[in-house]
C-alpha cells in the first residue's frame, strides 16, 4: 500500500487553499495517496462558485491585498485553484466533506460541488485515515 | 516502446511534478518520458519523484533554468 497524506482543510483563506492543493498535488505526484478533509471555513470553498472567494490570511486590505497577490501569481504563472483541484482529482486524490460543518452552517449537499466529493463524514473517518498516514497536516 | 514528451517550460511549482506524474500514469512499462522545463526546483525534485515512484532516471541535462530530464517507466 502506498504511503498516505491526510490534510484537514479548516481555513477558507485563498493562500492556505493554495498551500493545501500544492502540497496535496506534490504528494500525489510523488506516489502517495492523499485525502483532504474539508471542514468549517474550508468547506465554504467547495460550495458552487466558492473556490476563489477566500480572503488572504494576511494583508487582505479589503480585497486590495488579494488583488495584488493574484496579479503577482498570474505574472509568476502560478496555476489557478481550479486547475490544481482538477489535477488533484485526476491523480486520484480524495475529498471528504465534514457533515457537522454542513449542519452548523446550513450547507446542503446540493450547495456543494458534489462531483468532487468522494465521501461525507465526521472525525472518525479522518482518524481512521490519519492513523495510517505518514504525513498529516491541519491547514 | 513510445517516447512521451512533456513540455512544462514556464510552468512553476507544482505543475512540472504533476505533469510528470500524469505522463507516467499514461505510459506503458518501458516507455520513455522526456520532460523539458525551466523551473529550477523541479530539476532536483523530478529525480526525487522518480526514485519515490521506483522508475528509472535516464538523464538530467542542462542548466537549472533550462533542463531536460528523461525517465523510463
Amino acid at each position: 500500500m502506498a504511503e498516505k497524506t491526510t490534510i484537514v482543510v479548516q481555513s477558507g483563506d485563498m493562500d492556505k487553499l493554495y498551500s493545501t492543493l500544492i502540497i496535496a498535488n506534490g504528494a500525489l505526484a510523488m506516489g502517495m495517496e492523499v485525502s483532504l478533509y474539508f471542514t468549517f471555513w474550508g468547506l465554504e470553498r467547495l460550495k458552487k462558485g466558492g473556490l476563489n472567494k477566500g480572503p488572504l490570511s494576511q494583508m487582505h486590505l479589503l480585497g486590495l491585498g488579494k488583488w495584488m497577490v493574484k496579479r503577482r501569481m498570474a505574472k509568476a504563472k502560478v496555476a489557478s485553484l481550479e486547475r490544481l483541484l482538477a489535477d488533484y482529482k485526476e491523480l486520484g486524490g480524495k475529498i471528504l466533506a465534514c457533515e457537522m460543518t454542513m449542519e452548523i452552517m446550513g450547507i446542503r449537499r446540493e450547495d456543494l460541488r458534489e462531483d468532487l466529493i468522494d465521501a461525507y463524514g465526521a472525525v472518525g473517518s479522518y482518524i481512521a485515515e490519519a492513523r495510517q498516514s505518514a504525513v498529516t497536516l491541519f491547514i | 516502446m513510445t517516447e512521451i514528451k512533456v513540455d512544462v517550460r514556464g510552468e512553476t511549482c507544482p505543475v512540472p511534478l504533476v505533469e510528470t506524474r500524469k505522463a507516467l500514469r499514461r505510459a506503458a512499462p518501458g516507455d520513455v518520458i522526456e520532460i523539458i522545463g525551466t523551473h529550477p526546483a523541479s530539476k532536483k525534485e523530478i529525480p526525487m519523484a522518480a526514485e519515490a515512484l521506483q522508475v528509472e532516471l535516464l538523464s538530467v541535462e542542462g542548466e537549472d533554468t533550462a533542463w531536460v530530464i528523461r525517465i523510463r517507466r
